[in-house]
């Protein structure tokens, strides 16, 4: 009975940072006229009401799996990145190149390939950002953001012009891939492969920090990198190497966006999948099973959208207003956070002892 | 035996639930469900806002019911939304008025073959896209031309300029149009372009305008999604503006010439009563003035009174067929011959849709 | 050639006052936060929100100073917010500030629908170049109201917190906790307004952007200011007349972009449209060590532990 209580104890916090950010929501509604409760109604329906709805949802959660990760592993190294967006986009070019470069090569060999391109080039640009951070001091948060410009930069003046397709004409894209390359749905699901990689990824990440050694190296630094120093661990590689497959990830996600969706690199891949994901990977407070619920959820706020458009005319900033209604109240009841270790300790005080 | 209350209510209430579901296909056929998707916000003074006034005249007319969804990203979103449309409100015609959401309503339309999508911009090719996709664009450049004479009229520097998104064929033959009409008022004219890189940018459209009056350009024009930043910068900088996609006039009264403004009811209103009475999807359609496709904006205050009299003629031409811009002999700026002498591209050439070059006049590059 | 060369460089120092000016606010802003100690990172949210607001009202009363005077008045209240909520304990202000970030934007959006259309009344601007018959050099100088408000507020922070008790407080606040709290400071207060002052601060370089460049309310309007102020600071190591020089630095090379196409350099504009953030981080990089932190760090700024 304590043990569930104490369990339950942990997700309180949560579940209070949603209960009052929808209250806030429905508060805002009502102020402006809009009935609150239809409104939810509507979102629940709209994000995962019918299987239509449902895999509207998860095929918008499945790049904010891959991007959330560029957050998440790095975090857990104590860095703070929020360049995903120049990775992904990036990534995607990557691998739009090889079908520019090599569009006979069967797709057995092609998506692996593809796939290599978009993590080794994703993953080496926010690579850098660590570097320039292990290397230079310069803060990786704002390191990764220009970086991330500069990226989105390099890309528009490579797609618009040497590796722009000259038949595409009126939106400038990549040579397209050849049609056996693309990739198709989960079978049963309306969504691309790129969810159940993503959810792969996520729980792969998971295990690795959990139960493998390096991955609780990267605990320790992220913990405290100057004891971590001081026991003799690699810091500096681990923090690189943390970054590079948090870059590998969103270069992945722009593969799949390549592969599974556009079927070319253009402007299309930069829809703010990289922003969305550093919210998934916050609001999941860098735990990668948790990234798996909450780019879902975040999914499906981004699908009821729709839904919430058509029926109650509402702008499409509402769904902003209420991800960002979540995202704060998420953070502010952290706070919680530490009255519920002192209740979770209580819970688990032991017995009285038998008398003798 | 009398039929008490409650049997009576009971049995009135059976066959109002037998009859329901008839009527409410006694209803749906009579409603025809029309949705609009847009890729921004529908009140941006430019692109978006010119369509949503055109669903927006389709709101009043009978047996029609209108769902609208703004801000849809050019992804997968598009196809989700307007899955939505269908599945969830039972929308039969659904107007996406994104360029870049054509590859998204081609791979949909397959699923749902009774659903109209009418996109606008796209090239659609027979044999190749499905049969219930259909592409609807007008002619707009002939209202740059018309802009370019009012331009010509205008200016004294004898330097005009356009601002511009990305060097696309469809914002290219824009600039040729307008370089063009401008040139058949004065010859020497020359067109100073500058490419903010994407549709949507206010500081940097506000950069590119200063920079074009910092060069002694004393006429300028755009195609960008919001033209409203660019008007009310030239005014500051006393520069005169030609307007674009919508009705800019209110916004510099003092300087707005004319402008060329988009007509899309009178497509929208082909597109529901073709719908609404079963007649064929056309898969191709395409229109300039003759057609009300597009339109001029009225005339202000400023607009020179022998610029009237010559876009008023010209356009007359245009309307009776008679006037053709891209013909050749037609140089491009870096002197190489893109029409040859006796050829005539008429506004409906298909080869028109793949323009590549500026003509001689622009100070600008396509490629970059 | 040298005709171009002389149009490119009005258009650069144009463009350094014009671009630069909502920089300057609220970099001068973020500047007075992170003395004390904080990161803000919300001030995108802010700005945006501070230029729906601006513009709205001005449009509403007819008049651009109450706009200004709101728009300073909702990042007040909104860096209110930010703060207070960082001050609960375990609350990590760089992912609050991405959450402040999402509301700002979201509410700005959602209520500056009915103002995209209109014409708000505009700040007025100081005709400097009146005395040049070259309309370059009076359009160039013709200085808007706000930016000699910001320089005078640079010179004021920079003479404020070198030379006043409050200044002190604030230093000391972000530099050593531990002696401020010694010296019965109220480190929680003291940091909450400068998070609200600073908030105050980006809503008028936001209403900068509505209410004079570009001129007008959409949602296309913020490009970035917001984050890119946290990056001038720490490029003018947290010295108010650094923010200023990063600012005018930051807009003449905003303008690079344009002004080179209309003088004739018309290849790679996406590339010459991101030098400002690659000069960003190109300084940075120069001029940053590692293990040693940046002098004049605030000792309990969480952004460079």
């Amino acid at each position: 009975m304590r043990a569930v209580l104490r369990a339950a104890l942990g997700g309180l916090p949560t579940l209070l940072a949603v209960l009052s950010a929808l209250a806030m929501f429905s508060a805002f509604l009502e102020l402006h006229g809009v009935p609150a409760t239809e409104a939810l109604q509507l979102m629940v329906k709209g994000a995962f009401g019918s299987a239509f709805a449902f895999a509207n949802t998860l095929q918008r959660a499945a790049p904010l799996m891959l991007t959330a990760l560029c957050v998440v592993l790095p975090a857990r190294a104590g860095l703070i990145i929020i360049g995903g967006e120049g990775a992904l986009a990036l990534g995607g070019l990557a691998a739009g190149s090889i079908a520019m470069a090599a569009p006979s090569l069967s797709p057995t060999i092609a998506l692996p390939l593809m796939a290599l391109a978009g993590a080794l080039t994703g993953g080496m640009w926010i690579a850098a950002s660590g570097a320039l951070r292990q290397w230079r001091g310069v803060n990786e948060t704002i390191g990764s953001l220009l970086l991330s410009y500069v990226a989105i930069a390099l890309f528009n003046h490579l797609v618009e012009g040497a590796l722009r397709d000259p038949a595409s004409l009126n939106k400038p894209s990549t040579p397209p891939l050849p049609a056996g390359w693309m990739i198709g749905t989960l079978p049963g699901l309306d969504t691309h492969w790129g969810f159940a990689v993503g959810a792969l990824f996520c729980i792969a990440a998971w295990v690795f920090m959990r139960w493998s050694v390096p991955g609780f190296a990267l605990n320790v630094v992220g913990g405290n990198a100057q004891a971590a120093r001081l026991v003799g661990l690699p810091v500096n590689a681990l923090i690189v190497g943390a970054c590079f497959a948090g870059g590998a990830a969103a270069g992945l996600a722009g593969m799949f966006e390549v592969a599974a969706v556009q079927g070319s690199a253009n402007a299309s891949l930069l829809s703010g999948y990289g922003t969305a994901g550093i919210l998934v990977a916050f609001a999941a407070r860098q735990n990668p099973l948790a990234v798996i619920v909450c780019a879902i959820l975040v999914g499906g706020i981004g699908a009821s959208g729709s839904l919430l458009q058509r029926r109650l005319d509402l702008p499409d900033a509402a769904t902003l207003v209420l991800q960002g209604l979540i995202f704060a109240n998420l953070l502010a009841w952290e706070a919680f956070n530490g009255r519920i270790g002192r209740w979770q300790l209580q819970l688990s005080a032991p017995a009285e002892p038998a008398r003798v | 035996m009398s039929l008490d209350r409650r049997q009576f209510l009971i049995s009135t209430a059976a066959l109002a639930a037998g009859l329901a579901p008839f009527g409410r296909l006694l209803a749906a056929s009579q409603t025809l469900t029309v949705g609009a998707l847009y890729v921004g916000p529908h009140d941006d003074y430019g692109y978006n806002q010119a369509h949503a006034q055109a669903i927006a005249k389709l709101k009043g007319l009978p047996g029609l019911k209108v769902i609208e969804q703004e801000n849809v990203p050019e992804t997968v979103a598009v196809e989700k939304a307007m899955e939505a449309m269908i599945v969830e409100d039972g929308a039969a015609l659904i107007f996406v008025t994104s360029f870049g959401y054509f590859a998204h309503a081609v791979k949909l339309a397959p699923k749902y073959p009774k659903v109209r999508f009418a996109h606008c911009g796209g090239l659609w090719q027979a044999g190749k896209d499905p049969v219930n996709v259909g592409s609807y664009f007008g002619y707009i450049d002939e209202c740059q031309y018309l802009n370019g004479i009012a331009a010509g009229h205008a200016t004294k520097s004898k330097k005009i300029g356009f601002v511009a998104a990305k060097p696309i064929p469809q914002v290219l033959r824009n600039i040729n149009a307008f370089t063009m009409g401008a040139r058949s008022i004065k010859p020497d004219i020359t067109t100073q372009v500058i490419f903010t890189g994407d549709w949507s940018m206010p500081v940097k459209e506000a950069e590119s305008t200063n920079a074009l009056a910092d060069q002694g350009v004393d006429v300028v024009t755009c195609h960008v999604d919001s033209p409203k930043v660019l008007v009310e910068t030239a005014a500051k900088r006393v520069m005169y503006v030609c307007g674009y996609h919508a009705d800019q006039s209110v916004l510099a009264p003092k300087f707005y010439l004319t402008g060329a403004e988009w007509n899309w009811e009178t497509v929208y209103k082909q597109y529901v009563s073709a719908a609404q009475s079963g007649a064929p999807f056309a898969n191709m359609t395409r229109g300039g003035l003759k057609d009300g496709f597009v339109r001029m904006s009225a005339y202000t205050a400023v607009t020179p009174p022998a610029a009237r009299t010559a876009i008023d003629a010209t356009k007359a031409e245009m309307i009776a067929g008679k006037f053709d811009i891209f013909k050749g002999p037609l140089k491009d700026n870096t002197g190489k011959t893109v029409i040859a002498a006796g050829t005539t591209h008429a506004q409906t050439d298909i080869a028109l849709e793949s323009m590549n070059y500026l003509v001689e006049g622009v100070i600008g590059t396509v490629g970059g | 050639m040298s005709e171009a060369l002389v149009t490119l460089a009005i258009g650069m120092i144009a463009g350094a006052v014009r671009v630069g000016t909502p920089y300057l606010f609220v970099s001068l802003g973020e500047c007075i936060t992170e003395k004390s100690g904080r990161v803000n990172l919300g001030l995108e949210g802010i700005l945006v929100s501070g230029a729906m607001c601006g513009y709205a009202v001005s449009y509403l009363t007819q008049s651009a100073w109450i706009g200004v005077g709101c728009a300073a008045g909702v990042g007040l209240m909104l860096g209110l917010l930010h703060g207070l909520a960082c001050s609960l304990p375990r609350v990590n202000d760089i992912a609050f500030g991405i959450a402040l970030m999402l509301l700002g934007t979201g509410l700005a959006f959602f209520l500056g629908k009915p103002y995209i259309q209109p014409q708000a009344p505009q700040l007025p601007s100081l005709a400097l170049g009146a005395w040049s018959g070259d309309p370059r050099w009076q359009s160039a100088l013709a200085v808007n109201a706000l930016f000699p408000i910001g320089i005078a507020l640079a010179l004021l922070l920079h003479w404020g917190l070198r030379s006043t008790a409050l200044g002190l407080a604030l230093r000391l606040v972000g530099d050593h906790e531990g002696t401020a709290r010694a010296l019965a400071y109220p480190v929680l207060k003291v940091r909450i307004a400068a998070t609200a002052i600073g908030g105050a601060f980006a809503g008028v370089g936001g209403a900068y952007l509505s209410l004079c460049y570009p001129g007008s309310w959409s949602e296309g309007l913020s490009s970035g200011q917001g984050i890119m102020a946290v990056a001038l600071v720490i490029f003018a190591r947290w010295r108010p007349l650094g923010c200023l020089a990063a600012a005018l630095l930051f807009g003449a090379a905003g303008a690079l972009g344009p002004a080179l196409q209309s003088i004739g350099v018309t290849w790679g504009y996406h590339l010459f449209n991101a030098v400002p953030y690659a000069l960003t981080l190109g300084i940075m990089i120069a001029s940053s060590r590692p293990r040693q932190t940046l002098a004049g760090t605030p000792g309990e700024l969480s952004l460079t532990r």
